[in-house]
């Protein structure tokens, strides 16, 4: 096991699968040249020539439904948006097209494209470079929505997000792009669909993604230390399909749960795991769940206004403690 | 063109109008439900420009006025006809309807609803014809509305700086739904617009399926032939409304008659007459076998066909689990 940073686990993979298929290709903004805003596809434009790595014009939707209209032939398009802000965008193509085609044609037709963007509140770009859009994406029948929390997952994702018949999008964190961790030696294949324990607990379940993982394996280690609240932390890199089964299992062990996202609650991450639990795990529940969300502004500039829309592991520690009334 | 294939073009496009026309009968009847664009008036459009392309071969792709150029493809009418009644035989097993037929077999790449959504499909065909190596072209066919939309300059651009083998046909029908072109746009003759990108262009008239033929033939040829994209503007017009819910009361019969004169089945038809390669007595004969053919054939074959299973409701969403179980398990 090599450690890695989670930009070099993605140049990693694209170059993998690159290497392997002269059909995998990638586009986007400022990916060739000058090396991807955030090193994804550094050295790729050497190595694999204008025509597989492309930059494109900041055209967002157009090359988003260029890069389906070429994986309708055959071709295995890994596309960049810069910034999930620019998604907004290629919403159309990527809805109307790739997410319907298979469906629309009766089968006939499918869009294996994989979409990648950087998504999240980083430091103060300001609220049109701030939005968290997966609540959009993985209400999208015929899309698979998947979120890396760490090298490992980031590598592998894209690596099975390639190679699977269905457009996959991969949402990816700003402020995550040079964090380390252990990715393996040899060539990984994550799983596109589940959830993994992160951290194994028997009072409370933390349900957190990407971001918002982090802060609730940092809650769980001081309700540990501090008060004696045994904390299971479940890591749900796939938000479509969300992991039923994963998400019962845990609260049947622990009867009490926490839904984390850095996204707004409107219609949230946390609104579609509550509203799982209700559905699989009513009768297991000791309290009501909670979710722990972004307050619902356009995200402000100043600094400190910025960190008061967006919770932390502290937040978390007291969602916990008012659910034990502790608090 | 040739005699013969004037003559075969020719019960082609009486198939074509009346594949429309008993549309309209059977939306009428509710058997066609949502909506429908028909094709009526441009038919030597999608016909020219095809001679002149390989149909099965040329990857093609439009908007949602596509029954006659998924037929035109190789699609076969009765599997149209039976997507349209939402059948399981349909061109798209009754899951698309009228705006969404395919047929993949016959590089039939679909058809799409939202207006300018074709034109990056199209380019990324093309561009997938670039990395293979192929000598297919993929072939875009539009309405002038379509033009308006960012897709439109955005695909031009990259089109053009990436030299794909894309033809853009403009079906330039003088309407946007039910807004004239030219209170709408400000250039009226299309192929203007695409001069900005460098991208070579022609227009010529679309209701005469010869001139539409030998534009097409040098479009074609430029494309086929590695020079970069191309943009066809072919003036033409839809006699229906738009869709089914439009009474036309944006435009005047006297307007709608005056390009009826210009029929593109009727020249066709007297310009074979004149040449003496057929009589009246022929066309005539024509339109009765193609009658009977729809009858017989095509509407039997819609209204005899099961409908979809609800147990199949979600199939088709996404890959069959089985053939993607690594990726989504991570399991060998």
């Amino acid at each position: 096991m090599a450690e890695m940073m989670y930009w070099e686990a993605i140049q990693r993979a694209h170059d993998e699968e690159m290497a392997r298929d002269p059909l995998v290709i990638c586009l986007g903004e400022d990916i060739g040249v000058a090396g991807g805003t955030y090193k994804a596809t550094k050295g790729l434009y050497d190595k694999y020539g204008p025509l597989r790595v492309i930059d494109t014009p900041i055209s967002e939707n157009s090359y988003t439904g260029l890069g389906i209209g070429a994986s309708y032939l055959g071709v295995r398009p890994i596309i960049e948006i810069m910034s999930v802000n620019f998604a907004w965008l290629a919403m159309d193509q990527m809805f109307n097209s790739a997410a319907k085609v298979r469906y629309m044609s009766g089968g006939q037709l499918t869009a294996p494209v994989v979409i990648r963007s950087a998504g999240g509140t980083a430091h103060q770009l300001g609220a049109q470079h701030s939005a968290r859009m997966e609540k959009v994406f993985m209400g999208i029948a015929g899309l698979r929505v998947v979120t890396p929390s760490n090298p490992r997952q980031a590598y592998g994702l894209l690596k099975s997000a390639v190679r699977c018949d269905d457009p996959v999008y991969i949402n990816e964190h700003e402020l995550m792009y040079n964090m380390k961790g252990e990715v393996p030696d040899t060539e990984y294949f994550h799983p596109l669909e589940g959830s993994e324990v992160a951290r194994s607990g028997t009072d409370v379940s933390l349900f957190g993604y990407n971001v918002s993982l982090h802060w609730c394996l940092k809650a769980a280690e001081i309700l540990d230390k501090q008060y004696g609240i045994s904390a299971e932390v479940v890591d749900l890199y796939c938000l479509s399909p969300l992991d039923r089964q994963g998400i019962r299992q845990s609260v049947a062990k622990t009867h009490r749960a926490v839904a984390v996202g850095e996204d707004e609650a409107p219609v949230s991450v946390g609104s579609e795991v509550i509203a799982i639990i209700n559905e699989e795990s009513f009768f297991d529940l000791d309290a009501a769940p909670v979710r722990i969300n972004s307050a619902t502004v356009p995200q402000p500039y100043n600094h400190t206004l910025e960190k008061a829309t967006i919770p932390d592991h502290e937040d978390v520690v007291s969602a916990v403690l008012k659910l034990f009334g502790k608090a | 063109m040739k005699p013969e294939d004037k003559k075969r073009v020719l019960r082609e496009m009486v198939v074509h109008r009346r594949f429309e026309e008993r549309c309209y009968q059977a939306y009428i009847e509710r058997k066609i439900g949502g909506f429908l664009h028909l094709y009526p008036g441009q038919e030597a459009c999608c016909n020219g420009v095809m001679e002149a392309a390989r149909p099965g071969y040329d990857y093609v792709i439009t908007g949602y006025r596509d029954h006659i150029h998924a037929i035109k493809c190789g699609a076969d009418p009765k599997r149209v006809m039976a997507e349209l009644y939402g059948k399981e035989t349909g061109a798209s097993k009754g899951r698309g309807g009228s705006m969404h037929i395919f047929d993949t077999e016959h590089h039939f790449m679909g058809g799409y609803a939202l207006v300018g959504g074709p034109f990056p499909l199209a380019a990324g065909i093309a561009k997938a014809i670039q990395l293979k190596g192929g000598d297919e072209i993929a072939i875009c066919f539009l309405g002038d509305a379509a033009n308006n939309q960012g897709t439109f300059h955005e695909t031009m651009n990259m089109a053009a700086r990436w030299n794909l083998p894309v033809l853009f046909v403009c079906e330039n029908n003088l309407y946007g739904i039910g807004t004239a072109i030219e209170r709408s746009t400000a250039v009226i003759h299309q192929h203007k617009r695409v001069s900005g990108y460098g991208i070579e262009a022609a227009e010529t008239d679309g209701q005469d399926i010869e001139k539409v033929y030998d534009a097409a033939l040098v479009a074609v040829q430029h494309v086929r032939s590695g020079k970069g994209p191309y943009f066809l503007e072919l003036m033409t017009y839809r006699y229906r409304g738009h869709s089914m819910s439009d009474s036309r009361g944006y435009r005047s019969r006297e307007e709608e008659e005056l390009w009826k004169q210009r029929d593109p089945i009727f020249i066709l038809r007297d310009r074979l007459i004149s040449e003496q390669a057929m009589t009246m007595a022929d066309y005539e004969a024509i339109e009765k076998d193609v009658d009977h053919y729809i009858e017989n054939e095509v509407i039997k074959f819609a209204e005899e066909s099961p409908e979809p299973k609800v147990e199949d409701l979600e199939k088709y969403v996404l890959a069959e689990r089985d053939t993607q179980r690594r990726w989504l398990t991570g399991q060998a």
